[in-house]
């Protein structure tokens, strides 16, 4: 079958052409600093500016758009019986300004994020993997509302996940 | 579904039962722990199910393993975290110009970590079968039980390092058919695939990508039996796939795999496939495809459609 010979060889050379342009960008995100408060050693910045991705910012509204986002994204998770028990006795509103200061912040809107490290934020909370996730289908569901384009909710969410190994405990 | 034998079924019907039964107690597990920790100030939701992501337990490859419509990936099938249980049962039908080939079966995924999946596969010869001598129709049966394991890495969450997930697996097939086997010259009726999967998802691009390579003595993924005449013994073959993510509920790909050519009888093509697969919800998926297997035995170009249907936590 030369047609299918020659598909396979394409696609081999596309996943080899496509690899080096994430190998390239993600490196050289993560090694700018952010201008955020001091933090401890050795802990990853919670909130890496990532300068290209300002057009992602501009798909979320802005801080507007971020800030609504929050409100819809906290009723999202109070009204999950797997996440409700993390944030019903929380301080939702500070927890919503910081996040729409987070996302804000590491996608090149500005902002100064003014919150505690994911570690020390989360140390006590007995995260799971499960909750991890739950959190974030919830945070889909909530962009997915607002009308946020998928590709841009997926560079966002690339940047969140490596956080998972400061936020899952257990 | 023609040569459903009561054994298998049973089988089948017993592995599902057991997935099921094993979501269930761990639930009352959870529960249990809640009750008798009350005093503790930390939150503590049930264990649950179904914690992975949408998708992100793949579909069910025609051997019966998670992974894409041909080649197993590197993801533990099944919507278990490692704290899960997860499973699902699939039926598959390819329909290809002079033959068809039903895929049916059950997998249940262990903590994120195990795999283990049994599978039916019915190649039905149609017309080809009358002009071999074997009878218009003749359909030739394949058990196969999978394992697999998740040595390192994870799909979707390591989006800042280059590590993709690297799972192992072996799928132990048996073919029912020894007689029509030998005459058409393979060497065994059983054999044992090994192989290793790597699976990454470039989720800013939207791009998952998964690399196969996989110790095989197969002929026709076993329908036609294992070694023959011309070439016998384990060759390394090479499978890939690339999917794109359209959107949390729609991905759509491509999918190559290297197939030996073993027999003397008939030359053995590679396969392709250009695949949609669906979500609605976490529970089902559906998955068409446009397939493209060559020649087998008699009858060159074999094209046709590939769906497939799963339902699983």
């Amino acid at each position: 079958m030369k047609t299918s010979s020659i598909l396979g060889a394409l696609l081999a050379y596309a996943a080899l052409s496509i690899l080096p342009v994430s190998a390239q960008d993600m490196p050289a995100a993560a090694v700018v600093a952010a201008p955020a408060p001091a933090r401890t050693v050795g802990v990853p910045d919670p909130a890496p500016v990532h300068p290209d991705l300002t057009g992602v910012f501009a798909d979320f509204g802005g801080m507007p758009g971020m800030t609504a986002l929050m409100d819809d994204f906290m009723a999202i998770m109070l009204k999950n019986p797997r996440l409700r028990p993390f944030f019903e006795n929380s301080e939702q509103d500070r927890i919503k300004r910081q996040l729409a200061e987070q996302f804000c912040a590491i996608l090149g809107g500005g902002c100064v994020y003014s919150g505690r490290d994911m570690q020390e934020s989360h140390a006590a909370l007995n995260i799971r993997r499960a909750d991890f996730n739950a959190l974030v289908e919830d945070l889909q569901t909530a962009m997915d509302r607002k009308h946020i384009p998928f590709r841009s909710q997926n560079k966002l969410l690339a940047v969140l996940a490596p956080m998972n190994r400061e936020i899952i405990t257990r | 579904m023609k040569v459903v034998s009561n054994s298998f079924a049973t089988r089948l019907s017993l592995a599902i039962a057991v997935a099921c039964a094993c979501g269930t107690v761990q639930a009352q597990d959870a529960n249990a722990l809640n009750a008798a920790d009350e005093t503790a100030t930390e939150p503590e939701p049930a264990i649950g199910t179904s914690g992975k992501l949408l998708l992100t337990g793949g579909v069910t490859q025609i051997e019966g393993s998670a992974g894409g419509g041909l080649t197993p990936w590197a993801v533990i099938g099944g919507y278990g975290t490692r704290d899960q249980i997860g499973g699902n049962a699939y039926y598959t039908n390819v329909a290809v110009d002079d033959y068809g080939l039903q895929s049916y079966g059950a997998l249940v995924g262990l903590f994120d970590r195990v795999e283990l999946s049994v599978s039916r596969q019915l190649f039905d010869t149609q017309q080809v079968g009358a002009l071999l001598g074997l009878g218009r129709g003749f359909t030739v049966r394949q058990d196969t039980y999978g394992v697999k394991v998740k040595l390192f890495g994870d799909v979707l969450l390591d989006q800042d390092s280059w590590l993709p997930q690297v799972s192992i697996g072996a799928q132990h097939k048996r073919n029912a058919e020894a007689g029509v086997l030998a005459a058409i010259g393979a060497k065994d009726d059983t054999g044992t695939d090994f192989y290793v999967s790597a699976t990454k998802l470039f989720l800013a691009q939207g791009l998952l990508l998964n690399g196969t390579v996989r110790l095989t003595e197969a002929n026709q993924f076993g329908v036609l039996g294992f070694g023959g005449d011309k070439h016998d013994g384990y060759s390394a073959q090479l499978e890939l796939s690339a999917t794109y993510l359209l959107t949390r509920k729609l991905a759509f790909g491509v999918e190559y795999r290297t197939k030996p050519d073993n027999l003397s009888i008939a030359k053995e093509d590679n396969a392709l496939d250009l695949f949609v697969a669906w979500a609605p919800v976490k529970n089902v998926s559906l998955t068409v495809a446009y397939v493209d297997l060559g020649n087998i035995l008699i009858r060159d170009q074999q094209r046709g459609f590939y769906a497939s249907l799963q339902f699983g936590f």
